[in-house]
């Protein structure tokens, strides 16, 4: 009880919070939440089932196009539903085809699937509409933008500890650890899977619709930017993509420590990006949260 | 608890006192506090090629000349040094509208230099409005210019639209086909991206309006790199005019291309990159009669000092569209500094209805919009001259057609 308390404590301190920033402090925080969501969803399929995705930035970019397309004909809150739904049928069509690849094959087609969305809608927008380029003009303040993301986070964040106590939960893990196993459980593989991407993959793109009126300006090559799939996965499993708090625990620091290296190496950044990954992988093969259980484990075993 | 002792009361005190005093030292011996300029541009990703071209060594050019001569001058004579405060983009318009809030509300900036292409300008719009920061949006193609510089009053567009490129070239191969020197047939091919896109559109209409026949219109890809096929329809197609409206890679790519198929068009266009300072090179030394987007007056003494001085300290020579544009707008800064002093809308009001001398001549804008531009250019000898609009000072007449490469 008192956990849940404190989670409610933090939320309304976290809405608080603009009132209180700069408007760069601001920024940062979207950024931050954005970084939490997306990480949140991405470990919500990936990190039981260890399907490693690189399709953030293919949902992510779509939300964001959705919005561009749609945000002078419909009303918002009609805009982002619009996007949720185009999210959740890209998904479907995604997760029906490929779930069935696994290994390397998924992370591989994952990554091809940003790429193939993007140039289906620069073939689109060359040959039909003969505009590249659409422009985003919404009164959302980024303070809207902000509460918005944090609401998505916090659902997120409430969607995975809800599936990690059912059905759905067990049945994923059980699926990370050895398919053949489930599948002779009686576990529907194809279906458990395919929920568990669709709504994580909902999410990301909602992440997408809700960040976008902050570019004013969006075009294929600029929303469907690979670093952010990169960036996801890595903050996740920095954190631990298979518990709940994982992926927050690392989104946060990595972000922080990302935005801290661009503003005082802007020149060396990328290679330090390189670099951090590599130690990532290495150092915290598990993630920090379970590294840090590990170390405390050790010491417990020393001083009993 | 400990309770302060007299003597550690005294040491504090003494220390406070010779902090307060160094502080006092070090603000007598600056005369003036810097002029704050800040800027985020794209160091690494897909703009960091333009930005590393056109604009930073501009803005490091302008920043170094500025400091050597004492700094900017204040409307009440004194100097003030600039310090600059940059970031990287990393081409991404999330990362940019961050650095942009940040160093309008964390670094509180005096003035900020605008990034490098259309999209990212647009992405800061909204927000340099609501700071209130003259925004100097130099290079940014866009027809939408008009509407974008009525939506945000202090925003100024610099570079023109794809349309005006488009007519602009229409006009030269128009005067060309009236005096017989080519047929009225023109092989068009153009990247799948924003410039390209606008080009085009810009051009259908154009060559259709000046009596030409497109006998072969095909768009490729964003990153294709091999254009043998499509030079080689172009070839085929029976067009005289050969036109591309495509990216760096893309222009160097049809350039060797061309070469090496033996395709000879009498107009040889290619769009970004044809006007780089290293295209003779890429050209194998055969730039002579390429056409491309933008120009220069060459034989202004102005234009010639500023490429000896961007060579000198960037150690390659500006490209010849975008590059004196961007220099000319920190000209029109440094003046309109030294008239109005730094308050925002003062700046604003001057930017809109003042006029300035810089290295592409006397400057004043339309409607927040620079018009006086260079549509089309062309290498001839070893410059990039600019051949239209006809009537503009130090235009030159089109050489037609090329000589074989």
């Amino acid at each position: 009880m008192s956990r849940i308390a404190l989670a409610v404590v933090t939320v309304v301190l976290l809405a608080a919070i603009p009132g209180y920033l700069s408007d760069y402090s601001l920024g940062l925080m979207i950024g931050l939440v954005t970084y939490v969501t997306l990480a949140s969803a991405w470990a919500l399929f990936s990190g039981h089932t260890r399907y490693v995705s690189l399709a953030t930035v293919a949902f992510y970019g779509s939300g964001a196009y959705t919005v561009a397309v749609l945000n002078e004909s419909l009303p918002y809150p009609l805009v982002l539903l619009c996007a949720g739904l185009i999210g959740f049928l890209l998904a479907l069509i995604v997760g029906l085809s490929t779930l069935r690849l696994a290994g390397i094959y998924f992370v591989i087609f994952s990554f091809g699937l940003a790429e193939l969305i993007r140039q289906l809608i620069t073939w689109y927008e060359v040959n039909v509409t003969g505009t590249l380029g659409r422009y985003i003009f919404l009164d959302v303040t980024a303070r809207g933008i902000y509460w918005q993301m944090l609401a998505l986070a916090v659902f997120t964040i409430g969607l995975s500890a809800w599936i990690g106590r059912h059905r759905l939960g067990l049945a994923l893990k059980v699926i990370g650890d050895d398919e053949m196993v489930a599948a002779h459980s009686g576990i529907d593989l194809s279906r458990t899977k395919l929920i568990a991407f669709t709504l994580s993959s909902t999410i990301i793109t909602l992440a997408g619709a809700i960040a976008s009126p902050r570019w004013t300006y969006v075009e294929p090559s600029l929303v469907f930017n690979p670093t952010v799939s990169f960036l996801t996965v890595i903050m996740a499993l920095l954190g631990g993509a298979n518990r709940l708090w994982g992926p927050l625990m690392g989104a946060v620091p990595l972000f922080l420590l990302f935005e801290w290296l661009s503003v005082s190496f802007p020149d060396t950044y990328p290679v330090i990006l390189g670099l951090m990954f590599i130690a990532v992988v290495f150092l915290f093969p598990q993630g920090l949260l379970s590294s840090a259980e590990a170390f405390r484990n050790r010491l417990k075993g020393g001083t009993a | 608890m400990t309770r302060m002792t007299r003597r550690k009361a005294m040491t504090a005190l003494a220390c406070a006192t010779a902090i307060g005093f160094s502080f006092a030292s070090s603000a007598a011996v600056a005369a003036e506090p810097p002029i704050k300029i800040g800027y985020a541009v794209a160091k690494t990703g897909a703009n960091a090629t333009g930005a590393g071209i056109t604009t930073i060594p501009n803005y490091q050019l302008w920043v170094k000349e500025v400091n050597q001569a004492g700094g900017l001058t204040m409307p009440d004579g004194k100097k003030r040094m600039i310090e600059v405060v940059e970031y990287d983009d990393r081409s991404s318009n999330e990362d940019l509208v961050r650095a942009i809030e940040r160093l309008a509300s964390q670094d509180k900036v005096d003035f900020i230099l605008p990034p490098w292409g259309t999209g990212p300008n647009l992405a800061i719009a909204p927000l340099m409005d609501r700071f209130g920061y003259p925004q100097l949006a130099v290079t940014s193609v866009t027809d939408k210019a008009p509407e974008f510089a009525a939506r945000w009053k202090r925003s100024y567009w610099m570079l023109g639209g794809g349309h005006d490129y488009a007519v602009g070239l229409a006009n030269v191969l128009k005067a060309a086909k009236a005096a017989g020197t080519i047929n009225n047939k023109i092989a068009m091919v153009s990247v799948a991206d924003g410039f390209g896109i606008d080009l085009v559109k810009g051009a259908r209409p154009a060559f259709k309006d000046a009596g030409f026949e497109v006998a072969y219109d095909k768009t490729y890809p964003l990153g294709t790199s091999d254009f043998a096929a499509l030079m080689n329809e172009a070839k085929k197609s029976g067009a005289d005019s050969f036109v591309a409206f495509s990216y760096p890679p893309d222009s160097f790519g049809m350039t060797k291309t061309a070469q090496s198929i033996g395709f000879n068009p009498k107009v040889f266009y290619v769009g970004v990159g044809g006007a780089f300072p290293i295209f003779p090179k890429v050209s194998d030394g055969k730039a002579e009669g390429v056409m491309s987007i933008g120009g220069v007056d060459a034989s202004s003494p102005a234009i010639q000092d500023y490429f000896k001085r961007h060579t000198a300290s960037a150690g390659a020579p500006p490209d010849s569209w975008a590059s004196a544009i961007t220099y000319a707008s920190l000209q029109m800064l440094q003046q309109a500094v030294q008239r109005v002093g730094l308050d925002h809308a003062k700046l604003a009001n001057e930017f809109s209805t003042s006029s300035f001398d810089t290295i592409i001549g006397p400057v004043k804008l339309k409607d927040n919009q620079l018009r006086d531009l260079w549509w089309v250019g062309q290498w001839q000898g070893n410059a990039f001259k600019g051949l239209d609009p006809a009537g503009k000072t130090g235009a030159v007449p089109a050489v037609i057609p090329k000589p074989t490469w």
